[in-house]
Formats: structure tokens, sequence, C-alpha cells
């Protein structure tokens, strides 16, 4: 069996629990362990690198050298920890000036990192590791009829890692086709949710979300599924404040790719933590 | 002696170098302007903003909202023809305003960014209803209602944290920022 370091993040903690359980068991269906991380800390998100940046590398490195003590890749399924952890991780490998001082600080807490490591999505473990073949083959309950609005959001595609396709990538389409389902073209996939602007920014957040909905009701989509749990609060659990803001009716499911997959697999709704959204999902499930 | 930085300078001195090209090779195509899904919002476009920095308009660029409603997206990033991070130097300018403390009052971004972190330099995770208090103030009272009743659904739905959360060698992981900053945000 494979096996990764898996950072599931903050969020995944409370508010994005049906993230973490969806993930670690549709993993191990599909023969990838996920190990938790030895007690990691947050990676200070989008908001760290707003105050300090040396600190806010540092907070990653604290995670990546805990992973690399296990000997193990890193993986974070919420997009935000695993742009900061893939660009940390490089920049060290880079720069000895930057490594030197990182590792200064990490011997405060008895650690060391030395950039022998990688660091994955935890989509890029589904569609690299596994393989859409893999799945396809192994999915006993396809998702028949169901129209899937593939929603990538920023931070798995920018800023560029390496060659990738930038404005116009596939692996979340076929993914989505893998399970049986229906991927719709969905023009705003790659287009910003909004992020933290929710708590800061409240009417510009809002209306972003706005108009990505109203841009997947317009593609005909059932559900929109995401791969990160800060695009998955703001278009689900900020439906209502759109709503009230706009006067508009959305009803729009929002799932965690891994929901789908999982579901496909045959694993159960409530193994899957579906029914805490509160947008409910289960009228356009069979 | 040096002479004394100019704000362009300083600006640039914040980026880190492996990210991007000079802010000064901007082109002023407009790319990232017509990219941003925030521009309508913010009170000059990203063009502008880079623009402004170039001409040492310094204190127009730390009056606008421009930085603080760039959502970090990066797609104007990935797009500029002139291969400058401009996502990365919003993100200067906002450091530039907060140690600084230049930002005008009635912006909720520094307040909340500097919650969070000490927030975090305190338990090592974050914590989402330390963090409310700090962007409820900007809210109207429709919006505090609604942000309560969206809570209460999330905690009967058992997606909301009732205590925040520790890491385990706390002393350890105090320590380690201590070691990058003396003073510490970790009191
Ligand atoms: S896209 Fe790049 S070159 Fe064009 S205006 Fe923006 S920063 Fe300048
Ligand atoms: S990174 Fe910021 S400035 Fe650039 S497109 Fe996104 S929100 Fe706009």
């Amino acid at each position: 069996m494979k096996k990764f370091a898996y950072f599931p993040g903050c969020s995944l903690d409370k508010i994005a629990l049906s993230y973490n359980h969806s993930s670690v068991d549709t993993a191990k269906l599909l023969g990838v362990e996920l190990q938790e991380l030895d007690d990691w800390n947050c990676c200070g998100a989008t908001t760290y690198f707003h105050v300090d940046q040396l600190l806010a590398y540092t907070l990653v490195a604290r995670n990546l050298a805990q992973a690399e003590k296990a000997g193990l890749d890193l993986v974070a399924p919420c997009s935000a920890c695993y742009k900061n952890a893939y660009f940390t991780n490089k920049y060290i490998k880079e720069d000895p000036d930057l490594a030197e001082h990182i590792n200064f600080a990490l011997e405060g807490d008895d650690l060391q990192f030395n950039g022998k490591i990688n660091v994955h999505h935890i989509i890029e473990i589904f569609v690299n590791e596994v393989g859409v073949e893999e799945i396809k083959a192994k999915v006993t309950n396809p998702l028949e009829g169901l129209k899937v609005a593939p929603y990538y959001g920023c931070q798995i595609v920018r800023p560029r890692k390496d060659g990738e396709n930038l404005e116009n990538p596939h692996f979340f389409e076929e993914l989505v086709e893998a399970m049986g389902a229906e991927a719709v073209d969905f023009p705003y996939r790659l287009r910003c949710c909004g992020g933290s602007l929710i708590m800061t920014s409240r009417h510009a957040a809002l209306d972003m979300v706005r108009k990505l909905l109203q841009n997947a009701v317009d593609s005909g989509a059932d559900v929109i599924a995401t791969a990160c749990p800060l695009c998955q609060v703001n278009l689900e659990c900020y439906q209502l404040q759109v709503n009230d803001e706009f006067g508009t009716t959305f009803k729009m499911p929002v799932m965690y790719f891994t929901q789908l997959l999982g579901l496909s697999l045959g694993l159960s709704k409530k193994k899957l933590g579906i029914g805490s959204e509160l947008v409910s999902a289960v009228p356009v499930l069979k | 002696m040096a002479a004394k930085p100019t704000f362009s300078q300083e600006i640039s001195n914040l980026l880190y170098a492996s990210h991007g090209n000079p802010l000064k090779t901007c082109i002023q195509c407009g790319t990232c302007s017509g990219t941003c899904p925030v521009a309508e919002f913010m009170d000059q476009t990203p063009r502008r903003l880079i623009g402004m920095i170039n001409a040492d308009l310094k204190e127009d660029v730390l009056k606008c909202n421009t930085y603080w409603f760039c959502a970090s997206c990066f797609h104007c990033t990935v797009r500029c023809p002139a291969g400058i991070d401009i996502a990365d130097a919003m993100y200067a300018v906002k450091r530039y305003s907060i140690w600084h403390k230049t930002y005008s009052e009635d912006l909720v971004g520094p307040t909340f960014s500097e919650t969070f972190v000490k927030t975090i330099a305190r338990s090592g995770r974050s914590y989402e209803p330390i963090l409310a208090p700090t962007y409820m103030f900007s809210m109207g009272i429709k919006e505090v209602l609604q942000e309560a009743y969206m809570a209460t659904q999330m905690m009967l739905k058992g997606r909301m944290p009732v205590l925040p959360a520790k890491i385990k060698r706390l002393d350890n992981f105090k320590e380690m920022i201590r070691r990058i900053i003396p003073v510490g945000g970790a009191e």
C-alpha cells in the first residue's frame, strides 16, 4: 500500500470534517494510506503571509520537517495549505540562505528540514498515483445521470508549478467522468471564490460567490464538486447570505470530490459525511 | 552614506527574490486588471497600482483598498506578459502597511490578519470563533444575525469547534517562533 504523510489542516479538523473522512476512506479503498502527520500546526493559510514572510515559511517548514522525519511525501487536501507547502518546499530547496534561517528556528522544536520530500494536493494522488483508469475499474456504483460542475478554484493550478496546463486543465473533468457522472462545461471553473475576502470584504466576496453559483446553474449542474474547504464553505455556507443580499434563490449543493468518489466506490452516505451540508445534497443524489 | 530607498525600492525589497520580474518591467498592458475578479470593487485596478508604485506615489498607494481586496488568486500572476508576480506585490504592500500601520481604518483586512497571526502563535492552530469579533464590527445588524444563524446551523451539524485546538509541543513551537522574531507575537 502506498503511504503518504497527510496534513489535514485546521479546516478539516471540524468545519470540513466530511472532507477529512471521505479523503482518508476513499484513498484507502484505492490502495493509498494517508497517515496523519504528527502534531501538525496551522500553515498560516493565505493570511500569515500578510504579516511576515519568513515566519510564514517557518510554520510550513515545521510540518514539512515532520513528514520528512517520517520518510513520507506530504499530502494536503486544502488548496491553500497545499500551495503554502509546495512553494515553501521549493524555495527551501532552491535557497540555502532561507534554509539556514528556517533550520535555526526549527531547532527550537528539535527538528530539521533537508528538502528531501515532495508535496502533493490530494486530487493529484487520485489522478496521478491511483490513476483515472484504475478508478474507473473500481467504480461499483456509477453516478449515472448526475451533472457535476468541477470547480478547480485557484491554488491547485496557480501559481505555476511545472509545465501544467494553467488555462485549460482536464484532470478534474476526467475524474468526474471516471465516477460515471457527467462533467458539465463550467466556464468559471478556474475563477476565484473570494477566499478569505468573505471575512474582510464581505460584499465583494458574496458577489464573487453569486457569479460562480449563477454560472454553475447556467451550466446545468446538479452539484458543484470542490477540492478545497475554503471554496466549499464560501460556495455552500454563504449561499444563504448571497440569496439575502442579491434576492437570488440558489439551492446548489457543493460537495467535496472525495464524497462523490466515495459514493461511486460504494461507500455509504453516512460514512462520507453527507447530511452535514447546509444546502442538502440528498435531493440530487439517487 | 547610501541614499534613502524610494518607495518603489522598498516594495521591491519586500518581494522574495525568486518570485518574478521587477515591477519596473510592467508595460501597463492591463491584462492583470482585465483578469482580476475583484477589480470592480477596488479603488485602483491592479495595473494602476503597479504603475503608482513605480511612480513612487506612496501615499496614494497606501490609502487605496486595492491590496486588501486582493484575494490572492494568482490569476493575474500567471497571465502577466512581463512575468511580474502581481499577487506577491499585493502581499508586499500589505506587509508594508501593517508594519508601518498606514492602512485606512475602515478596512477589516489588517486587523483580521493580525488576530489570525496571534491566534496561531498562541496555540499552533487557527480557530474561527476567535477570529469572528475582528470582522463582526464591520458588519451591519443583518449580517451579524446571518452569521450567528449560520454558526448555529454549523454547530448543530457538528461543523463548528466548541473549543480551540492546541498542538502538543506548544512550548517548542513558541521557541521556534521566538527564533524568527525575537520579540514575537507569542505572548
Ligand atoms: S499584466 Fe503585468 S505588464 Fe500588464 S499591466 Fe499588469 S503588471 Fe503590468
Ligand atoms: S491575485 Fe489579487 S490582484 Fe491578482 S487577479 Fe487575483 S485578486 Fe486580482
